[in-house]
C-alpha cells in the first residue's frame, strides 16, 4: 500500500462509514458503555453515563442559539397514560419504550419507525402507578426490557424480535418492572416494583446472552441475614423495599449504587417495628455477585411513602469519591461512596417531619410527623419533595439540578390486612384544606454545601427530570406541557415550546450527522428538537 | 414484532362457532390494546366494545362456546355478570349486578380500596370532599345502578374530573373484583332515606335569578352569567356543607391546588389582575395559564389571551371575585332555599 493511499485512508474510511452506518451499528460493547463520554452523539444508558449525571457533552445547541430551537420531528405512540421513557440512541437509531410495554426503534434523524414491539400482558397485572415504563438498556445487538408482568426480555436491536424472555417472579403477587435496566459487563440489572403490594423487594442480574439469572439481592433480609432483626415478626415477608429506579455503576470499584423504596405498608408503621432495612436505602453492591458492601438508610421505618428511588449521582472531586441524592423526603444527602458514610444532609424543600439529626447527621422524624387515623399534615406530601424524575449534574457549573415539588398532604392511617396481590397502603392521604396551591421548582444545589443556589419556579409540580448539556443549558418540562431550555448558571429561561401534553419523563440529547437533537416524551408523543 | 390490529380487523365478517372460541381468547388481548382511554381494560368494557362492534360471534345458540369463553376469565367473581351480559346482548349494562352485593367482608375490603383510590376527592367515609360528590346519597347524577357505578369507576366520567380507574396518578389501578368491592362498600355507606333537603326550592330559584344576584355570574340550565362556574350539576357534585361554605366564604376552596388528576380542568376561578403594555388594568378570572401564557375572562365576560412577558404586571389572588354572602346579605333561611334549588335542579 503506497504512502499516499495510507494518508488518504481516514478520508476514504469516513466516506465508507457514512454509507454503511447501519452496518456498523448494533455492536454497543461494554467498553463503549464505559467510555460513553467519548461518543457524545450517542445516549447509551438510562442516565446517559454510568455516573448518573444526565449530562450531554454536546454543545452545538447552546446559550447563544437556544432561542432558535425548533421541533424537528414528533413520534406518536397512540398509547395513553403516563409516557415516562428516556430513549437510547446508538449510531443514528433511537430505541425507546412506551406505555403497556411497547418498545420501538426509530430513525433518529426523522422519527420514522424501524420496528415496533409490544409485550402481551395478562389482564390481571398490578402496576401501582400506571402502565408505565422508563426505557431500555442496550448491549451489542440486543436491547433489554423489563415488563409490567415482571418479565425480562431481550429484543434483537435490528428487528425487535424476541431473543429471550424470562419471568423473574410471579406478577400476581404484585411484582412488576417499570425501570430501564442497566447493563454492566455481560449482565442486565433490574430492580423490582411493587412497594404498594407487600412484595419482598429484590435486585436481579441476568446473563445478557441467555437470560439466565446470575444473582439476586433481596432488599429485605431473610432469617439469619444481617438486618433481619429490623423487622417485627413475619413482617419482613411482605416488607416491600422495591428498587424501581435505575441505579449507577462505578467501574473503579466494580460497584453498583442502587436505591430502594418504601417498606410495606407504605403509610402504617404498626406491625413492622424497627428500621425496616433495606427500605429507603442506598445499596453498594458488587456488580459481579450482588453482594452488599455497604448501605445507607435515608428514612428509617418510613410511614410517608418516601421511597429513596431517586437516581443517585456519583461526583468525583480531586481525591474524593462522593455520591449525592436529592431524596423524596426533602433532604439532599452527600455520602462518601467508598464507605457509605454520610457527609451532609440539608433540606432543599419544605420539610416539617424532622427538626433534629442523629449522631451520624441523618435527619430524624419528630413526634408530629407520624400518621394518625384522623390525619396529620406533613411536608413534603406523599409524592415527595421529588420523585423518580431524574436529576442532573454538570461538573462545569458544579451544580446538582433537581425537580422539586412543594406539596403537603394530610396523612391518615388505618389498619389493613394483607392480601396477596392487593394494594397494601394502610392509609389514605389528602390535600390539606389550608394548603397553598401546590407548586414546583427546578432547583440548583451546590452539592458541597447543600445550599440551593437558585430556583426556577414552575406553576405546578412537574414530573419532568432535568438534562444538562455542555452548551451551558438545562432542559426540563412542565405539567402544563412546556419544554423549556434554561441557562445552567442562572436558571433564566431561554426558550420554550408548548407540546400539548404533560411531561412525565426526563430529557436526553443526541446527534446524528453532526446535528444535535434534544428529546423528551410528553403526552403520548416523543418530541425531538434541534436548530433550524 | 407484532402487527397492532384494531378490533375491526379481527371481527369482520361471518363467524363460525368453531372459529369463535379461539378468537374470543384473541379478543381479550386485542380489546385491552384497543381501549383508547382505559388503562386497565375491564371485562365489562371488553364486552361492550365487543358488542358495539356489531360482530358478535357468539350468539344464544352457541351457549357451549360461551362457557368455554367464561372459563378463560381467571377471576370467578366476574363470571356471573359476564354471563348475564352475554345472555342479554342488547342491554349489557343494565343487567350487571355486583357479585358482592350485601357481602360485609367485601364491603370492608372495598373500604380499604376506597381510602387508597377515592378518598382523595370523595373524602373519608365517602361523604364528599372539595372535589368529589357525597357518594352516600342514594341518587347519583351519573347513575345509581351497579353497572353505572362500575362503568363510572372503570372508565371515569367524561366531562368531569372523575378519572378512569388507574389513570389518576394517585393510588393504584383496581381489578374488576376490587371495583365491585368498592361498590359493595358504597352500598353499605349509602344513606337509605336521605333527609329531604329543607328549604323552598321555588323561593331559592327566585333568589338565584333575583335579589341574591347569583345569576349575574352563574349559569343554571343554560341561563345566567359566565364568570363563575355553571351550577346546574353542583348540587350532586358537592356536599351541602361545601355549597354552604362556598356561598359564605367563596375564597376557601380556591386554596385547593390542582393535582395531576384535575389538571385538564384548569379552570378554578382564581382572580387575576393584569396591566397591559399600554397601562390598561384588567381584572377577571383565570381560564387557564401556563408558565408563558394566560387566558382570562374579565368581569364583562370578555376573553383575553396574553403572553405573560408582554404584560406590565400580573397579580393573582386566592381571593375569589365572588362576594362573601354573610347572613346579613343572605339569611340562613334564604341560603337554605338557594341550596334547595341547586339540589332540585341537579337531581332532575
Amino acid at each position: 500500500m503506497s504512502a499516499s493511499i495510507m494518508n488518504n485512508l481516514p478520508g476514504i474510511l469516513l466516506i465508507i462509514v457514512g454509507v454503511l452506518t447501519l452496518e456498523t451499528h448494533a455492536q454497543v460493547t461494554f467498553e463503549r458503555l464505559l467510555n460513553s463520554s467519548k461518543e457524545p452523539q450517542n445516549w447509551l444508558t438510562y442516565s446517559g453515563d454510568y455516573a448518573g449525571h444526565r449530562f450531554s457533552p454536546l454543545d452545538q445547541v447552546n446559550t447563544a442559539n437556544a432561542r432558535s430551537l425548533t421541533a424537528k420531528w414528533v413520534y406518536q405512540t397512540a398509547a395513553t397514560g403516563k409516557f415516562e421513557t428516556t430513549p437510547l440512541v446508538a449510531d443514528g437509531i433511537l430505541y425507546a419504550t412506551a406505555q403497556d410495554n411497547r418498545a420501538f426503534a426509530l430513525d433518529a434523524r426523522t422519527g420514522r419507525p424501524i420496528w415496533l414491539y409490544q409485550h402481551q400482558l395478562p389482564s390481571d397485572i398490578r402496576p401501582c402507578c400506571g402502565r408505565v415504563n422508563r426505557g431500555l438498556a442496550i448491549l451489542r445487538d440486543k436491547v433489554f426490557l423489563g415488563t409490567l408482568d415482571a418479565h425480562v426480555i431481550a429484543l434483537d436491536a435490528k428487528t425487535g424480535n424476541v431473543i429471550w424472555d424470562v419471568a423473574a417472579v410471579d406478577y400476581k403477587q404484585g411484582y412488576s418492572f417499570t425501570l430501564a435496566p442497566l447493563v454492566v459487563k455481560n449482565l442486565v440489572i433490574l430492580g423490582v416494583s411493587g412497594g404498594e403490594y407487600g412484595i419482598r423487594g429484590f435486585i436481579d442480574a441476568y446473563d445478557a446472552d441467555t437470560g439466565r439469572r446470575k444473582w439476586r439481592f433481596y432488599t429485605v433480609p431473610g432469617p439469619g441475614e444481617p438486618g433481619h432483626d429490623t423487622w417485627e415478626g413475619e413482617s419482613w415477608k411482605i416488607g416491600g423495599a422495591p428498587a424501581w429506579i435505575t441505579g449507577v455503576y462505578d467501574p473503579g470499584t466494580n460497584q453498583l449504587f442502587w436505591p430502594t423504596g418504601n417498606p410495606s405498608p407504605s403509610n402504617r408503621g404498626e406491625g413492622r417495628a424497627g428500621d425496616n432495612l433495606y427500605s429507603n436505602s442506598l445499596l453498594a453492591l458488587d456488580a459481579d455477585t450482588g453482594k452488599l458492601n455497604w448501605y445507607f438508610q435515608f428514612t428509617k421505618h418510613d410511614e410517608h411513602d418516601w421511597d429513596a428511588t431517586q437516581v443517585p449521582i456519583m461526583i468525583d472531586s480531586s481525591d474524593k469519591h462522593l455520591i449525592a441524592q436529592a431524596n423524596r423526603n426533602g433532604f439532599f444527602y452527600l455520602l462518601d461512596r467508598t464507605t457509605g458514610k454520610l457527609l451532609s444532609a440539608n433540606a432543599y424543600d419544605r420539610t416539617t417531619w424532622s427538626d433534629s439529626k442523629d449522631a451520624e447527621g441523618r435527619p430524624v422524624p419528630n413526634q408530629q410527623s407520624s400518621p394518625t387515623p384522623e390525619g396529620r399534615t406533613v411536608c413534603p406530601g406523599a409524592l415527595g419533595a421529588t420523585n423518580w424524575m431524574s436529576p442532573s449534574f454538570d461538573s462545569r457549573t458544579g451544580l446538582f439540578y433537581v425537580t422539586a415539588r412543594e406539596q403537603c398532604d394530610i396523612f391518615s392511617t388505618a389498619p389493613q390486612p394483607y392480601e396477596v396481590g392487593h394494594a397494601y397502603y394502610g392509609s389514605a392521604y389528602f390535600p390539606s384544606d389550608k394548603a397553598e396551591p401546590y407548586w414546583g421548582a427546578l432547583r440548583a444545589i451546590d452539592p458541597t454545601s447543600g445550599q440551593v443556589k437558585w430556583e426556577f419556579r414552575h406553576l405546578s409540580p412537574t414530573w419532568s427530570g432535568v438534562l444538562s448539556t455542555a452548551g451551558g443549558l438545562l432542559f426540563t418540562g412542565d405539567a402544563e406541557g412546556n419544554f423549556i431550555a434554561l441557562d445552567a448558571l442562572s436558571g433564566k429561561p431561554l426558550w420554550h415550546f408548548q407540546m400539548g401534553g404533560a411531561v412525565y419523563a426526563s430529557p436526553m440529547a443526541f446527534a446524528v450527522d453532526g446535528k444535535q437533537f434534544v428529546a423528551i416524551a410528553a403526552g403520548s408523543s416523543l418530541y425531538a428538537f434541534g436548530l433550524p | 414484532m407484532e402487527k397492532l390490529r384494531t378490533a375491526e380487523d379481527n371481527w369482520d365478517g361471518e363467524e363460525s362457532a368453531s372459529l369463535c372460541s379461539g378468537r374470543l381468547a384473541h379478543f381479550r388481548t386485542e380489546c385491552r390494546r384497543d381501549c383508547p382511554a382505559v388503562i386497565e381494560c375491564s371485562t365489562l368494557r371488553c364486552l361492550q366494545a365487543f358488542h358495539a362492534s356489531g360482530t358478535l360471534c357468539y350468539h344464544a345458540r352457541n351457549l357451549m362456546n360461551w362457557r368455554k369463553f367464561l372459563d378463560w376469565f381467571p377471576v370467578s367473581m366476574v363470571r356471573a355478570p359476564v354471563l348475564l351480559a352475554l345472555l342479554v346482548s342488547s342491554t349489557v349494562a343494565e343487567e350487571i349486578r355486583n357479585p358482592f352485593s350485601a357481602d360485609p367482608k367485601a364491603a370492608k375490603a372495598g373500604e380499604f380500596e376506597f381510602r387508597i383510590n377515592c378518598a382523595f376527592c370523595h373524602g373519608l367515609g365517602a361523604r364528599g370532599g372539595g372535589r368529589g360528590p357525597d357518594l352516600t346519597r342514594a341518587h347519583k347524577r351519573h347513575g345509581d345502578s351497579d353497572a353505572d357505578l362500575f362503568q363510572n369507576i372503570s372508565q371515569g366520567i367524561p366531562g368531569t374530573v372523575m378519572p378512569a380507574n388507574g389513570t389518576n396518578g394517585q393510588g393504584v389501578g383496581m381489578t374488576d373484583e376490587e371495583i365491585w368491592q368498592i361498590i359493595a362498600y358504597l352500598r353499605s355507606a349509602q344513606v337509605q332515606s336521605p333527609a329531604k333537603p329543607v328549604g323552598n326550592a321555588a323561593h331559592g330559584k327566585e333568589l338565584f335569578y333575583g335579589d341574591a344576584n347569583c345569576s349575574s355570574c352563574h349559569t343554571v340550565e343554560g341561563k345566567g352569567g359566565r364568570l363563575g362556574p355553571d351550577l346546574t350539576a353542583v348540587g350532586s357534585a358537592r356536599t351541602v356543607e361545601s355549597l354552604v361554605e362556598s356561598v359564605r366564604s367563596p375564597s376557601q376552596r380556591l386554596a385547593w391546588g390542582l393535582t395531576e388528576s384535575t389538571k385538564e380542568f384548569a379552570q378554578e376561578y382564581e382572580t387575576v389582575t393584569v396591566v397591559t403594555p399600554d397601562g390598561q388594568q384588567i381584572k377577571g378570572v383565570t381560564l387557564n395559564e401556563d408558565q408563558f401564557s394566560l387566558q382570562m375572562m374579565d368581569t364583562a365576560e370578555r376573553i383575553y389571551l396574553f403572553e405573560k412577558d408582554k404584560l406590565r404586571s400580573i397579580q393573582k389572588s386566592r381571593e375569589s371575585l365572588m362576594p362573601a354572602y354573610n347572613p346579613t346579605v343572605l339569611t340562613d333561611n334564604d341560603l337554605q332555599d338557594v341550596v334547595a334549588y341547586l339540589l332540585s335542579v341537579s337531581t332532575k
